[in-house]
């Protein structure tokens, strides 16, 4: 039963991880998709 | 070659009312010439009906379009193209559009496409993804109504072998859960407005589903790393033998009290390890390309091997489109990202049943890593003598048992 909780854990690790890693390489959406003459908040 | 047979297989489904349009293409032009050459009342009629219609005469009459013409010329400070005009090449995808930002994908103003995508996933995609997965459901009940549990027909020995090592299970259930969490979400997502907003309200479902995106694009990363731990740690083991034919001729003990002789893996895991990998793989693909809107385009490449395969044309599709606006391939990886992974789900809920409710001491195998001797004996013979073999039986009081008294 350890390799499967710790399975999970890892799966909200690297959720988290990619998260994180994608926002900050520039990838989330909003700086995808939009420019700096629109205002999003 | 993998990429080429999920392309015919999209092309059965999504791609046919293309492909009828083109053949309609060589039927007779109809007479309008009372119109100047304009559409007709029947043709107007005949796409109010739903009919498939060449709309060729329209979409190629965009006036001088990109050649441009003098200003001194008629229609010069038009470019040579009338406002009709105009407005066709931009309803035809035709225009030389310039934007400021959003690059390609922002000059595509009009884009057919995306209803015949709406229609595809609003439609056939929930009904008969929906009715396969609630049909393996059933059938798996009626199955277990009949055949009941495979019960271990040995007494138990007491000792054990070590079926999967830690890392194994480790992957494996990387591996499923992240599944199982990408199937229910993506589920939401495609079944949310049906089944969610009218009974929980719009604003739950928002919520639901805002979530749930999270989700299934991050735990995807967990799901392709585990498949390829799993692909690497298991692939040798479930290369095609001979073994496989007695498993394949007695049907696996499925019918009958049978039960065909298998190394670590028997005939039937072998299906569902290379389900696994195909479809896991396939479905990884079109995800990334869904991941990375506009940036990994895969259809109109493939449609252009399958082409010059002659593959479509000799099954009577025509020629498929090798210039797809990139809504358009957005749009087809979803359709496919959505086909392959009902195709999947369905086979998983296969995998869960027998390792499950479906087998006595299957699940030992992948929870505690450990099996009894009997179990093992009773369905992975061969496995189990190489382990003897190799000293790998032990006793219940944790010593080793090289030698012991097999369990017949």
């Amino acid at each position: 039963m350890k390799a499967m909780l710790t399975g999970f854990a890892a799966i909200i690790v690297i959720a988290a991880g990619a998260n994180f890693a994608l926002d900050r390489a520039g990838y989330a959406s909003d700086e995808k998709l939009s420019g700096p003459s629109v205002r999003l908040d | 070659m993998l990429r080429l047979a999920f392309a015919i297989l999209m092309q059965l489904t999504l791609l046919t009312g293309i492909a009828t349009a083109q053949d309609s293409g060589a039927a007779a032009a109809p007479d309008r010439s009372a119109t100047g050459g304009a559409q007709t009342l029947e043709d107007i009629l005949a796409r109010q009906r739903g009919e498939k219609i060449d709309d060729s005469f329209r979409s190629n009459d965009v006036g001088a379009g990109a050649i441009g013409a003098g200003i001194t010329e008629q229609l010069g400070t038009l470019g040579g193209a009338s406002d009709p005009e105009l407005w066709r090449a931009i309803r035809y995808n035709a225009a030389n559009l310039r934007v400021s930002a959003g690059g390609d994908v922002a000059t595509v103003l009009v884009q057919d496409g995306g209803m015949r995508w709406l229609t595809f996933r609003d439609g056939p995609l929930r009904q008969y993804g929906g009715w396969l997965l609630l049909g393996t459901l059933g059938a798996l009940a009626v199955f277990y109504l009949l055949r009941g549990r495979i019960r271990i027909d040995e007494p138990s020995t007491g000792r054990t072998v070590t079926r999967f090592q830690f890392i194994e299970r480790f992957a494996h259930w990387v591996l499923a859960g992240s599944f199982i969490l990408l199937g229910l979400t993506g589920l939401a997502s495609l079944f949310g407005r049906m089944v969610i907003a009218p009974y929980l309200g719009k604003d739950i479902n928002a919520g639901l589903l805002i979530w749930s995106k999270w989700v299934h694009n991050n735990v995807s990363w967990a799901f392709m790393l585990a498949l390829i731990m799993v692909f690497v740690m298991w692939v040798a083991h479930n290369i095609p033998n001979r073994t496989d034919l007695v498993w394949i001729r007695q049907m696996g003990g499925i019918v009958g009290k049978a039960h065909p002789p298998a190394k670590k893996f028997n005939f039937g895991q072998k299906l569902i390890f290379w389900s696994v990998i195909v479809l896991g793989a396939s479905i990884s693909v079109s995800g990334l390309s869904l991941l990375f809107p506009f940036e990994l385009p895969l259809f109109a490449k493939t449609f252009a091997v399958l082409n010059d395969s002659g593959l479509p044309q000799w099954l009577g599709y025509g020629v498929l489109p090798v210039e797809l606006a990139p809504q358009e391939e957005m749009q087809l990886a979803q359709t496919w990202h959505a086909i392959v992974s009902f195709v999947l789900m369905a086979i998983i809920l296969a995998h869960i049943y027998i390792g499950s409710v479906g087998m006595e001491g299957a699940f030992d195998a992948m929870g505690t890593g450990e099996v009894d001797e009997a179990w093992a004996h009773q369905h992975h013979s061969i496995w189990l003598e190489e382990m003897r073999e190799k000293g790998e039986v032990t006793k219940a009081d944790g010593t080793s048992a090289k030698g012991a008294t097999p369990a017949e």
